[in-house]
């Protein structure tokens, strides 16, 4: 294999001189990074890239990069991507997201995305929290932490995105941690670059509202096995693990969503023809 | 104006059964051969929620000239069973002159048709059908009718042949004894029904629906992309569209909800192509913040609502004018978009082409507010003109040396979109208030400004003359809206034949509202009904709410499925003129 050219480009081609609104320590920070890094690695100039979001402090990411961006409303980041790139195959799209806009209010986007493999990438920054609306629980918190919107917590189990992820037919499914630089940006740049739907969640602590988030660095661990392309075997592997292993736990070999093409291509006039009588 | 200069003159035609009896087959072959006559011709279908087993009628309307309307009454109801006939009925009111055909095998005539006094011809359509070899009985329904009015067998095996042909041969066969044994038993019977002379120099017509015609439009106007998801009577959009784009080199792509098909739409003329969704009232619902999101970030895009009866699931096979108000008012925040209403059949297709022009002009979402009885109506029309509305949107080609400005003020408040792709124009669509460039802002001059941005270029286009039509003259004046217009239109004509001069001021554009060219248009009027398909009279409000109407006003309106019709028009102003 040749090793590819160095690419012309660095992380900061990739940011904007948009200030963040995210906290001080938000490992949000990290995956913007992360991201400016993988897409700099990939080469691309930053007019062929589209960041895609829908709402939350992770949403907020577009603006932060010199990307073609979309920061579009609360839990539908996911089907203005697969717009764009459906009409626009020759773009490379992301789709950014957090918990709460991910897994909630957009959760059926998730599932049909998955099913769909429309070839874009999926990152979610998942820190098991609402941060913007100050600390509500989302689907991925654990049932009893305590909040003033759900008091002595919500009873319910959290939701396991890679499962659903891998259940639903997505492609290529990893977990990353924020403040896993190198682990984040490579992952990040395979999931790119791998055909299809690409999911990647990403850890990234909320130190405002989940400062206990701070001690993930502490837990997080690659996983300790190769990744793999069959589907029951990650499924178990994700679903017996601890929820903190990360890498790449499963990379499919399903081919990408195209749009029905027709074999014959005829102007406007013939389809009128259909109505002559 | 009739080919000979003769009279109008047109047949009203029923065919009932039950759900997979074949009458809207039926009705489909009578209509095709009927303009390969050379006449004109409207059809129409009564269907109940069931797919298989609920009532299913075929409602024509054949005519020496081009209709916009179906009638209110029926010359002819053909019975291929009573089995539904109760839930029917009411739709389909037959004329004392008329004539109803009942096969004695499927029981008397029900209580509710016989009442109108229509003559009775037993005829055994089921008994016939049956001795000839995979006969059926809606063949010898449309023979039949065929008969009544005098139709030419030849057009009629040629439309039945390429109906029937992909089920073979055989079928072809039987299709053709079933056709000439109905037309054997019409001919048998003294009664029949004059269209008048056929239009044979206006040759090449088109038989289209308002929901094709509404797909032709948006691909005419440029739109090279679509998302769906289905809803009745707005399907049938999407599913022309599903392959007449991949014939093009467009892309339809089937969504999981509403809520996805819009934002794919939307996210699509993000990336530079025309894009279009069609729904119904329940999904317009679920679009409405993402509309609103389009309308913020100024994207281009269009939704088709063909309008059936609400509020909720309402009744889905059944039109009304009720999302007038969702469709002007349901955007939370002051979102300045365009809503438009195709005012006929054919008028789908010039008023869809028009919406995608206006949206991409102006960077605005456009509604388009057709309904069930536009969209599901299938018609015999003179070929449509080529229309010069086009998708011409205002793009950036990155040849500024300035920092581009995705939002910039500018005089007329449309600012140059860059597409993906276009280096230096690298921006942020955003639903959060932005200031020029496109970073979210909480500033009140920029809210201040980009809403006047926003306003400016939907209040200041030029609409042209499309805002509306106005027929007739007169100091009296009907003023509606949409569907309306094919019924008000026979009704000023059936008006003016007793010496009764009305105007008539028919809306396309709904918002903005075109208040400068209505009040022109209503100048000298002493008396206005306005008429529309509404329970609480939403096209009045809205009236109302926008200006002051001049001379005494009246309205007339109610919610469906009972369609308004244009003898009911007429009433309402011969009452007023001779109270």
């Amino acid at each position: 294999m040749n090793a590819p050219l160095p690419s012309p480009f660095k992380a900061r081609d990739y940011r904007s001189d948009v200030a963040p609104v995210w906290c001080p320590g938000c490992g949000d920070f990290h995956v913007l990074m992360s991201i400016t890094r993988a897409l700099a690695a990939l080469g691309r100039p930053p007019e062929e890239i589209a960041v895609i979001s829908g709402i939350g402090c992770s949403s907020r990411i577009p603006a932060y990069t010199n990307c073609y961006g979309f920061h579009g409303v609360h839990g539908r980041s996911l089907a203005l991507a697969t717009g764009l790139k459906v009409a626009r195959q020759d773009l490379t799209v992301l789709a950014i997201s957090g918990d709460g806009d991910g897994y909630s209010i957009g959760g059926n986007h998730f599932l049909h995305a998955c099913r769909r493999n429309v070839d874009m990438t999926y990152i979610v920054m998942d820190n098991r929290v609402y941060g913007m609306t100050k600390g509500q629980p989302s689907p991925t918190t654990e049932p009893d932490w305590d909040s003033a919107l759900s008091p002595g917590g919500t009873g319910l189990g959290p939701f396991h995105p890679l499962v659903i992820a891998l259940a639903s037919g997505a492609n290529f499914v990893a977990r990353e941690f924020s403040g896993d630089l190198k682990g984040s940006t490579r992952t990040i740049l395979e999931a790119i670059r791998h055909p299809g739907f690409s999911f990647v969640e990403i850890l990234s602590p909320c130190v405002t509202y989940r400062p206990d988030e701070k001690d993930w660095k502490n837990t997080v661990h690659p996983a300790v096995v190769e990744e793999t392309d069959d589907p029951a075997r990650a499924a178990r592997r994700i679903m017996t693990d601890d929820g903190m292993n990360t890498g790449i736990l499963y990379r499919g070999r399903r081919a990408p969503y195209v749009a029905h093409v027709s074999d014959t291509r005829v102007d406007i006039a013939a389809l009128e023809r259909d109505f002559e009588i | 104006m009739t080919a000979s200069g003769t009279v109008k003159k047109s047949v009203s035609i029923a065919i009932a059964g039950s759900g997979g009896a074949g009458a809207i087959t039926a009705g489909a072959i009578l209509l095709e051969a009927a303009g390969k006559s050379g006449w004109y011709g409207m059809m129409n279908r009564s269907v109940g929620p069931q797919i298989r087993g609920g009532e299913a009628a075929a409602l024509l309307r054949l005519a020496n000239h081009p209709v916009e309307c179906m009638s209110e009454e029926y010359d002819l109801l053909i019975a291929i069973d009573w089995k539904n006939a109760n839930r029917f009925a009411a739709e389909m009111p037959l004329k004392a002159d008329g004539l109803i055909v009942s096969d004695p095998s499927a029981g008397e005539v029900p209580e509710a048709v016989g009442a109108s006094g229509a003559a009775v011809a037993e005829i055994a359509l089921k008994e016939l059908a049956k001795a000839i070899p995979g006969g059926r009985e809606n063949m010898i329904a449309a023979g039949l009718a065929a008969g009544f009015i005098g139709l030419s067998i030849d057009h009629l095996i040629e439309v039945m042949t390429t109906k029937l042909s992909p089920k073979g041969d055989a079928a072809v066969a039987a299709g053709r004894i079933c056709l000439e044994a109905g037309m054997a038993q019409a001919a048998r019977h003294p009664k029949g029904f004059e269209i008048g002379a056929a239009d044979l120099k206006n040759q090449g017509r088109w038989l289209i629906t308002g929901n094709e015609a509404v797909g032709l439009g948006a691909v005419r106007g440029g739109v090279r992309f679509a998302a769906a998801y289905p809803i009745t009577p707005a399907t049938e959009i999407l599913e022309w569209l599903a392959p007449s784009l991949a014939k093009i080199g467009g892309a339809l792509v089937q969504a999981e909800d509403e809520l996805s098909s819009i934002n794919m739409a939307i996210g699509a003329s993000f990336g530079g192509r025309a894009a279009i969704t069609a729904t119904s009232g329940p999904g317009l619902s679920l679009m409405m913040e993402s509309l609103g999101l389009a309308a913020a970030s100024e994207v281009p895009v269009v939704v088709v609502d063909v309008m059936r009866c609400g509020p909720s699931t309402g009744i889905a096979t059944k039109s009304e004018q009720s999302d007038l108000n969702i469709a002007v008012y349901g955007f939370h925040g002051d979102a300045p978009h365009v809503v438009v209403a195709p005012l006929t059949v054919a008028d789908c297709l010039y008023t869809t082409q028009w919406a995608v022009h206006l949206a991409e002009a102006m960077q605005v979402p456009a509604i388009v507010l057709s309904d069930q009885s536009l969209g599901q109506a299938r018609v015999l029309m003179k070929r449509p003109v080529n229309l010069s509305f086009l998708a011409n949107r205002k793009t950036y080609d990155g040849k500024i040396d300035a920092a581009y400005n995705r939002y910039a003020l500018t005089a007329d408040g449309i600012s140059p979109m860059a597409i993906p792709g276009t280096a230096g124009g690298q921006y942020t669509a955003d639903g959060l208030t932005h200031c020029e460039r496109g970073t979210p802002s909480t500033r009140r001059s920029d809210q201040r400004e980009q809403m006047d941005k926003r306003h400016d270029k939907v209040a200041n286009f030029d609409y042209g003359v499309h805002w509306g039509e106005i027929t007739g003259t007169g100091e009296t004046v009907i003023l509606t809206w949409g569907s309306i217009t094919g019924p008000a239109r026979e009704a000023i004509r059936a008006l003016k034949k007793d010496g009764i001069e009305v105007k008539l001021v028919a809306m396309r554009l709904i918002s903005p509202f075109p208040k400068e060219a209505l009040l022109a248009s209503l100048e000298g009027a002493r008396r206005i009904l306005v008429v529309e398909q509404s329970h609480s009279g939403q096209f009045y409000r809205y009236l109302r709410s926008n200006c002051d109407l001049p001379g005494e006003i009246r309205r007339f309106h109610r919610p469906g499925p009972h369609l308004i019709g244009a003898a009911e028009i007429g009433n309402r102003i011969r009452d007023w003129q001779n109270p």
